[in-house]
């Protein structure tokens, strides 16, 4: 008996040391993120205004406000939702109601899919300068931009949309067969609208990849800040607009922290009403239960 | 009936679309690189003297090793911060702990890299050149790295310990197992091709991942002698001088983003084949 205390309490010490640590690295992990957050309220909060938001930039950014980076950020993921949002959809309707999971067609869509959601955004970038900006002549435009990116956000719309329709429960696809509704019909009346807050969640996330994105923008939309006239025109995105201002602007750290500010309240808000979205959705199942 | 046949067309012609996108990438990369592929033996990108790709010298390899330390160095830092977070949410914290800390990790996946170049620009940067001069380095890029993938690696290894089946570890309790007995023990080994599909993952952002780097690495085309000295990676090469590149100097930088790909795509397949294993 005494054999087994002894042994214990080495255990136990062991125990307590690695849950101590664990505890550390844990702590580490908040503090930075706390420490990221208060560096960019602390750098930008003073130069927030609503003047910020609307103006235009003067004197490469350093003075006067985002406000044609914002409309052009808007344009940009406009385009890109408005061309990915029925591809994505389409694919995923076919790939959760229309091919078995074993089939070849269904794999060789999804290997795709999936190599494409590793590739590098500066790849995207090279990709959409050639074929959008040069092949295809739209030159350094928001449309060559928003095209880039919506090849980019494929993968997260359709794997969400995917996802979503799957977890539609089996008795409702019976039951609309039972009653004689055809299949477009089942899929446009029930299944989608079923299947709507992991849409939804799905779109959030991918507008926040592509608020989020710079390198793919780079040699796509360009740097231009003025008011955009047109699809055609250059427009510069707002992380875009940080990474000039950080690198190309001596004396633009200010203002550069006040739009950095304002892109991650932008994405935290997107995102934490994408988990609302997705987890409220999975609470109501469980208690449907 | 003719609405269905038609929607089924529809939604195949979608579904082809989007994976052609793929291949689209692929041959345009592929076009535009093969000017320099086609009169260039590709050795010489590993034996050039040096990368002035305006004397038509293109030596990529001190771009390929600093990528490949910035991303091992991180890779090396947020593994066990990465393990020791999801081991957090899952086994030791407190229930009202858990999801909170879960939640940031998540929000942290959704900063922008842009805004992590900046804050490392303007925060880490200062502080490593008081430590050592001139700041913007390895080291930097290692960091900012780091951040950037631990949200990737904690999550997935969130999900693979999550999906440890309960009956293991009641099995393991009823034998007295200590906690760490039985992490070790039980936990780990069910749970390792979630959670190393989970890293190979990490390794392809860290791989292709340009602004925070080019941000804070420096850009000094040259093999790092030590942590403190600056670097440049493939992909920030890429941004940096696609700019005014011309003619093959282009085509090269088509080349290394042609590179950047394969090595991505050798990373996914991996990580793909890890987690069918998974389930097999």
């Amino acid at each position: 008996m005494l054999e087994v205390i002894t042994m214990d309490k080495w255990q136990s010490y062991r125990d307590r040391f690695i849950q101590l640590l664990i505890y550390c690295l844990v702590l580490l992990v908040s503090a930075v993120f706390v420490w990221i957050l208060f560096d960019l309220i602390k750098g930008g909060w003073s130069h927030l205004s609503w003047e910020f938001l609307t103006q235009s930039p003067f004197d490469a950014g350093r003075s006067g406000g985002i406000g044609p980076i914002l409309i052009s950020t808007l344009l940009i993921l406009l385009v890109a939702l408005i061309t990915a949002l029925p591809l994505a959809w389409t694919t995923a309707a076919l790939l959760a109601e229309y091919v078995p999971v074993t089939s070849q067609f269904g794999k060789t869509i999804r290997f795709s899919l999936q190599v494409l959601a590793g590739v590098p955004s500066i790849v995207f970038g090279l990709f959409g300068n050639a074929f959008f900006s040069i092949y295809l002549g739209l030159g350094f435009s928001i449309l060559s931009g928003g095209l880039t990116l919506a090849c980019m956000l494929l993968p997260i719309l359709v794997s969400t949309a995917e996802a979503g329709l799957r977890a539609v429960p089996q008795s409702y696809r019976l039951s609309a067969a039972a009653l004689g509704m055809s299949r477009t019909a089942t899929l446009i009346q029930l299944l989608l609208p079923a299947a709507a807050p992991t849409l939804a969640a799905g779109l959030l996330l991918g507008i926040g990849r592509a608020v989020a994105e710079t390198a793919a923008l780079l040699f796509t939309s360009g740097y231009v800040d003025r008011m955009p006239d047109s699809l055609l025109d250059s427009g510069r995105a707002l992380a875009l607009h940080i990474f000039d201002l950080a690198m190309n602007v001596p004396g633009g750290d200010t203002p550069a922290y006040a739009s950095a500010l304002v892109l991650v309240v932008l994405l935290l808000c997107i995102n934490i009403l994408a988990m609302k979205l997705a987890y409220g959705l999975q609470r109501r199942r469980i208690m449907s239960l | 009936m003719l609405i269905d046949t038609l929607t089924r067309w529809l939604l195949r012609a979608g579904a082809i679309v989007s994976a052609l996108v793929m291949l689209l990438i692929l041959a345009f990369l592929l076009i535009e690189s093969w000017p320099v592929l086609d009169q260039i033996t590709p050795t010489r990108f590993f034996t050039d003297t040096s990368w002035h790709p305006m004397e038509g010298a293109y030596n990529l390899m001190p771009m390929l090793s600093g990528t490949l330390l910035a991303s091992v160095g991180a890779l090396l830092l947020a593994i066990p911060l990465g393990i020791a977070s999801a081991l957090f949410i899952v086994f030791y914290a407190p229930i009202y702990f858990a999801l909170p800390y879960k939640r940031l990790i998540e929000l942290l996946a959704g900063i922008p890299s842009v805004v992590f170049g900046f804050w490392g620009l303007t925060t880490l940067v200062p502080l490593i050149n008081q430590l050592h001069p001139p700041g913007a380095s390895l080291l930097a890029a290692i960091l900012v790295l780091t951040l950037m993938i631990l949200p990737t690696i904690t999550l997935t290894a969130y999900a693979a310990l999550n999906a440890v089946p309960k009956e293991y570890l009641h099995g393991a309790a009823a034998l007295g197992l200590s906690r760490w007995g039985m992490i070790y023990g039980v936990v780990f080994p069910a749970a390792r091709s979630g959670i190393v599909a989970g890293i190979i993952l990490a390794a392809g952002r860290a791989i292709g991942e340009t602004m925070a780097v080019l941000m804070v690495a420096g850009n000094v085309v040259q093999h790092p002698e030590g942590l403190f000295d600056p670097i440049r990676t493939l992909a920030a090469n890429i941004a940096l001088e696609m700019a005014y590149a011309m003619g093959d100097h282009r085509a090269v930088l088509f080349v290394s983003g042609l590179l950047l790909m394969l090595l991505v795509m050798l990373l996914s397949a991996m990580a793909g084949k890890m987690e069918n294993n998974q389930y097999a």
